[in-house]
């Protein structure tokens, strides 16, 4: 049976697409036959980021409205074996994901995916209520600071309230607190929020941190998961969390301000 | 609010926020002779509750024709029984019109109220048992009867209601969250949210939470905003009341 993963925030522009994208990639390198769904329609960028925009003919409304099938619309990822992407409709609106229609498609991969990652879209509407509803575990993407924290704190109540387990009477849907954009030096001037600060408010178990980076932005601007970048320290911390994510015990790790020579400074950004 | 009072004695009066409880006659049809009858069959029952009380007449539950809805009589009717009919509840634009002749004011349907407030996770939430049966009500009005308990936090945008009488929360109050009861408030964690106890006009109501952080505490109508809060008990294990009308914080430590 496929598990339903939920990236979601509530705040735009926090790191749910980077995460989504991370995410899935790191389940699949590990084996599981993992599918990511961009339910961002009217925005798409998922296919960005996993570089293969240029293969999109179908799209997730087109197989929700019967006009393709799976198997037309699914992207073979190019780098990892067992990794599929079911990109965005850029032309649609968001009213396209219905309910009915999300479930079908969900229960055609269900049978032969072993995760289901879900990138929600920005806002606590439609599309991020779809992306959520039949969720069995969600990752709240949150930057260390009050209004991030403040929108997951939504989105956790509308997961606690409007999804599919919670209106069922299932077991609630499972939390991960995943803090991104941490920066430890602004962290120690008093300028953002500690990890400490952020699960003390939101009160659900973390699942990783990853620090600010430059590698993030330029690995989102050539279209390559953060996690496929082994040597640095953004895609070791989305390694970490997807074995914390498969139940291992993992060590935080980048939390504090590194203490940098001259010479790194100099050299290593 | 209630500090104001003793700085600004020239203002001619005050605005207010209150809460007041209020009877509800939801009306089925209008037929004068029944509803005279049927009325008075009411206040034989409990002739000290009816009297001078204002009334608001519900159209939610109205199945009759409109044609036949006269609220002159019915204002009428009342009021020789001395029952003040102050407002109309829901109906739809007709009824409305007809009551605005009337000169009475216009309330929202209670369907339409927060139609989009999240219940916060229903199943999460027990009834306690009920209080021990009161000897009879207060002129205050009905006492507060079971409590309401929550055990999970209560998220921004969230709204838990004990309409009936204390509100127990064992979990933080988030930032953006609005918590209510007729009674007490109760919050076994930090309240950061918005805290409003008595709403319908219990005075001796209080909020009791182990952190102050909230962005507004509100007893029977008198509230304090955070800006307003800081000054004493902030992040601090506190209980507040009204104490001569005013909304007076004390730790719980002392």
């Amino acid at each position: 049976m496929a598990k339903i993963i939920v990236v979601t925030s509530g705040k735009g522009g926090v790191g749910k697409t980077t995460t989504s994208a991370s995410i899935s990639t790191g389940l699949a390198r590990r084996g599981f036959k993992t599918v990511v769904i961009d339910f961002d329609v009217g925005l798409r960028n998922l296919d960005l980021i996993m570089n293969c925009e240029r293969r999109v003919v179908y799209d997730f409304v087109n197989v929700i409205q019967g006009e393709a099938s799976l198997n037309q619309a699914l992207i073979k990822d190019k780098r990892v074996e067992t990794l599929y992407i079911l990109p965005a409709s850029q032309t649609r609106e968001k009213e396209a994901l219905t309910q009915e229609g999300v479930e079908r498609v969900l229960n055609e991969l269900a049978e032969t995916f072993d995760y289901i990652v879900c990138d929600s879209p920005a806002g606590i509407e439609h599309g991020a209520q779809m992306a959520l509803y039949y969720a069995d575990e969600a990752i709240v993407v949150t930057n260390p600071e009050v209004s991030s924290v403040r929108d997951s704190d939504r989105i956790l109540g509308i997961l606690q309230s409007k999804s599919r387990r919670s209106e069922m009477g299932l077991d609630p849907v499972k939390e991960h607190l995943l803090l991104t954009r941490y920066n430890p030096d602004r962290v120690d001037r008093g300028e953002m929020l500690s990890v400490g600060d952020v699960e003390e408010i939101l009160a659900i178990p973390l699942l990783g941190v990853i620090p600010e980076s430059q590698i993030v932005l330029n690995a989102s601007n050539q279209g390559m998961p953060v996690i496929l970048e082994n040597d640095s320290d953004a895609g070791q911390a989305y390694e970490d969390a997807v074995g914390r994510l498969l139940g291992e015990e993992r060590e935080h790790r980048f939390l504090t301000a590194a203490k940098k020579g001259f010479f790194s400074r100099m050299f290593k950004g | 609010m209630p500090e104001a009072d003793a700085t600004q004695t020239s203002q001619c009066f005050q605005l207010k926020g209150a809460n007041v409880s209020l009877t509800a006659l939801e009306l089925h049809f209008f037929e004068e002779d029944a509803f005279e009858e049927t009325l008075r069959d009411k206040i034989r029952q409990a002739p000290g509750f009816f009297r001078d009380i204002p009334l608001v007449v519900s159209l939610e539950k109205y199945e009759g024709p409109t044609a036949e809805l006269d609220f002159f009589k019915l204002i009428g009717i009342c009021r020789r029984h001395n029952i003040h009919v102050v407002a109309v509840r829901g109906g739809d634009e007709d009824q409305r019109r007809l009551a605005r002749n009337a000169a009475l004011a216009l309330l929202p349907a209670t369907a339409q109220r927060e139609p989009r407030a999240p219940e916060p996770a229903e199943e999460a939430v027990e009834e306690a048992a009920p209080t021990t049966p009161d000897p009879a009500p207060t002129a205050a009005g009905p006492a507060p009867a079971a409590a309401r308990l929550i055990t999970q936090p209560v998220r921004s945008g969230q709204q838990v209601y004990a309409p009936e009488g204390d509100l127990i929360i064992l979990a933080p109050v988030q930032a953006g969250a609005e918590v209510l009861a007729a009674g007490n408030i109760h919050v076994y964690g930090p309240l950061r949210g918005r805290a409003l106890a008595g709403v319908h006009g219990l005075s001796e109501a209080r909020v009791f939470c182990q952190s102050l952080e909230a962005e507004l505490v509100s007893i029977a109508g008198h509230y304090k905003i955070s800006e307003d809060l800081q000054e004493q008990g902030w992040k601090q294990a506190v209980q507040l009341q009204l104490k001569d009308d005013l909304l007076v914080v004390t730790p719980l430590d002392k």
